[in-house]
């Protein structure tokens, strides 16, 4: 036999089951038809202004900083700002995304450049997906667009994040990345990231920037009235 | 590395780490390190203990339909064009990831911290077959320079000051500058991340363990804090995670459940930094990520506790909470246990695993004080099942012949009830007469093997037989 077919031969053995009873399909077909939301956790059941608030207060607990920009046209000036003020070459990995490509970046000193990071970068700017409001968490999806790599190789990670995006729980973010990628479809890698990098492992100290980021740095673009 | 257990010599390595003053230091980081900052996240979340009761649920669903989620998991994998292959054995889940590599020539492999590798002793495998395998966690990192085992399952340096951290690196980062400064913790990290960057850039196979497996979507996911993980999945051109049977959940919605308890409970934090959802291998419009994506799912007796007595302890999900709070733990550290999984968890897992003759030393090193159980994220009853397991080991006459003695000596006098009355106001006060005005003895006849590094209090007030009859009298009196 099989490794595969001994192996869930022997769960059925143990747990008493054919895999045929048609209560237990049910069972599982149900549970992940309708994903049930379980418990909510009452700090995320804010008002929006709570939830932009709370994202804000978690994500810098995380050691995440964060600087609020009136429009997005803003971004390209910020992320100047930003390397100088960190001093930092004028040089920005960024992926191929159209929203970034359109920016007046014209009007910074800033080289940059394009395509999946090669670990040489100092600092790297990602959309994200969204903003998780319980935990500060931001939650980046691969694509050309926005490649994985500029998220963990560069110094500093940079990363652009609409307020409008920002949701209560990881739940209601769960519902809008179905809504754009389709049910029981995932994007090859989604990225949740609390904070930059950092380890515990000598004497239980925490040091920042292991492997990944040393910094990360929010950029978020207030809701338009 | 841990090809050979240690585990039957428990009482040995124990005794060892209660003399090594570099251990007792390091271990006293655990308290600081973990204790307070749980309690502290814990406090921050009114939800936490009904959060704990719905983790513990979640698995317990998943368990009860285990063969069901692993047959969806795998056709969701398929789907999204990666590989799935199962192992029965350490040894075949071995195989199969030295074919990978050597069908790929692979040279380098990095590896994401995974207990499951550990449990396989992939690294010594892999060595073998001319196969260089690199650890990328720090704490993983460090030990593998020391050919070591982790002595935690989430802090596996946790028993090593920085000092020697420093020596180690000295000794193998000899291309370094000889002179250089590593004084402080962050320069050792640093140090740490150029070594490991151009290894992660050269590898050519990158292996990690996985928190979860959901069966909704296909999805691994790892947890980490360093980015180390992912940088092992992303950068080679063929990502194999290898995962037990276990780790299925069924939805997002239900992982997100139990990682609300995850970090807490382990690190406390309220959410690790690198939560990373994996499906399938790089697609047609990514610009990285890996080509080749496979998935290991690795059995290795755990189908064999669904059923039995041991069946909530594939609830865990690996937080290290119950060492975290064990004083037997504190005390010895992780490499007395002499395997995989130390502390509270390995003392039910490993006899599971290496059978209750080479490792009943493990849930006998209990007080049976029930910390474990009370942080345990997905409440796994821990001293009620090492208490099956010195039942098994007693019925299985493995139990010393001395330990069977004083059993049945005590089993003469408590069935019989008069005598056991008579006698035990006596030996009391036999007792608090020697210990007179300290409250404490420091060496008893025959258990010079307890008393060595510990004090026996002597016993205070009456019987528990007296004190229970004036209890029930004063009760009904009030």
């Amino acid at each position: 036999m099989s490794a595969r077919a001994d192996i869930l031969s022997n769960i059925r053995r143990s747990l008493g089951v054919t895999g045929e009873e048609a209560p237990r399909l049910t069972n599982v077909e149900q549970r992940i038809s309708t994903a049930p939301r379980g418990l909510s956790v009452g700090r995320s059941q804010l008002p929006r202004q709570g939830q932009i608030d709370l994202f804000k207060q978690q994500a810098e607990s995380a050691l995440a900083s964060l600087t609020e920009l009136d429009s997005y046209e803003a971004v390209p000036a910020a992320v100047a700002d930003y390397l100088r003020s960190n001093n930092l070459p004028a040089a920005l990995r960024i992926g191929h995304d159209p929203r970034l490509d359109g920016l007046d970046w014209g009007s910074t000193a800033i080289d940059l450049l394009h395509g999946p990071s090669d670990g040489q970068d100092m600092a790297g700017l990602n959309h994200a997906f969204s903003g998780v409001a319980e935990t500060g968490t931001l939650v980046m999806t691969a694509s050309a667009e926005n490649p994985t790599t500029i998220n963990f190789l560069p110094d500093y990670a940079l990363v652009v994040l609409h307020e409008k995006d920002i949701t209560g729980d990881y739940e209601s973010m769960w519902a809008n990345l179905r809504q754009t990628y389709g049910k029981g479809t995932m994007p090859r890698v989604v990225n949740w990231v609390t904070g930059p990098s950092r380890s515990g492992d000598i004497e239980q100290v925490i040091l920042l920037g292991a492997h990944g980021p040393r910094r990360l740095h929010i950029l978020m673009i207030k809701e338009q009235d | 590395m841990t090809a050979h257990p240690t585990t039957s010599r428990f009482k040995d390595n124990a005794h060892e780490a209660l003399g090594d003053d570099q251990l007792q230091k390091a271990m006293l980081n655990v308290r600081a390190g973990f204790i307070d900052k749980r309690a502290a996240v814990a406090a921050k979340l009114p939800e936490f203990e009904a959060l704990r009761d719905s983790a513990r649920d979640i698995k317990n669903h998943t368990l009860a339909h285990l063969d069901l989620y692993l047959e969806r998991y795998e056709q969701k994998v398929i789907e999204a064009g990666g590989h799935v292959h199962w192992a029965r054995t350490a040894e075949e889940a071995r195989q199969i990831i030295i074919d990978l590599c050597q069908k790929s020539d692979a040279k380098i492999v990095t590896k994401g911290k995974s207990m499951i590798s550990e449990e396989i002793a992939l690294n010594a495998a892999l060595s073998k077959a001319g196969i260089t395998p690199v650890e990328t966690d720090l704490g993983e990192y460090i030990i593998q320079l020391r050919d070591e085992a982790p002595s935690h399952i989430i802090a596996p340096a946790v028993h090593l000051n920085a000092s020697q951290v420093e020596s180690d690196f000295r000794r193998v980062h000899t291309h370094l500058d000889a002179d250089r400064d590593l004084q402080e913790p962050v320069q050792l990290l640093t140090e740490a991340r150029q070594v490991l960057r151009d290894r992660f850039l050269s590898a050519d196979i990158g292996i990690t363990g996985a928190n979860f497996l959901v069966a909704e979507t296909g999805s691994s996911i790892i947890v980490t804090n360093e980015g180390n993980g992912d940088l092992t999945q992303t950068l080679p051109k063929t990502h194999i995670v290898i995962a037990s049977i276990e780790k299925l959940v069924p939805t997002l919605e239900d992982v997100s459940q139990i990682l609300r308890v995850l970090a807490r409970s382990a690190t406390g934090q309220e959410m690790s930094v690198y939560t990373t959802f994996s499906t399938g291998p790089r697609r047609a419009t990514d610009v990285d990520g890996p080509e080749n994506y496979h998935v290991v799912l690795l059995d290795n007796g755990r189908s064999s506790m669904l059923g039995t007595d041991f069946q909530d302890m594939l609830r865990c999900i690996r937080c290290g909470a119950c060492m975290n709070h064990c004083p037997v733990y504190h005390a010895v550290g992780g490499h007395a246990y002499g395997w995989v999984y130390p502390g509270p968890m390995g003392a039910v897992l490993t006899p599971t695993l290496l059978g209750v003759d080479k490792a009943g030393h493990l849930p006998n090193a209990s007080t049976f004080c029930g910390r474990c159980e009370s942080v345990c994220p997905v409440r796994i009853p821990l001293p009620k099942m090492m208490r099956h397991w010195r039942e098994a080991e007693f019925s299985r006459h493995l139990t010393p012949a001395t330990q069977r003695f004083g059993l049945a000596f005590w089993a003469f006098f408590a069935k019989r009830p008069a005598l056991y009355k008579n006698l035990t106001p006596w030996l009391m006060s036999l007792m608090h007469l020697l210990g007179r005005d300290k409250g404490y003895l420091r060496a008893l006849p025959l258990a010079s093997g307890w008393t060595d590094s510990r004090d026996f209090p002597t016993p205070q007030g009456g019987t528990f037989q007296s004190l229970y009859r004036k209890q029930k009298s004063n009760g009904r009196a009030a």
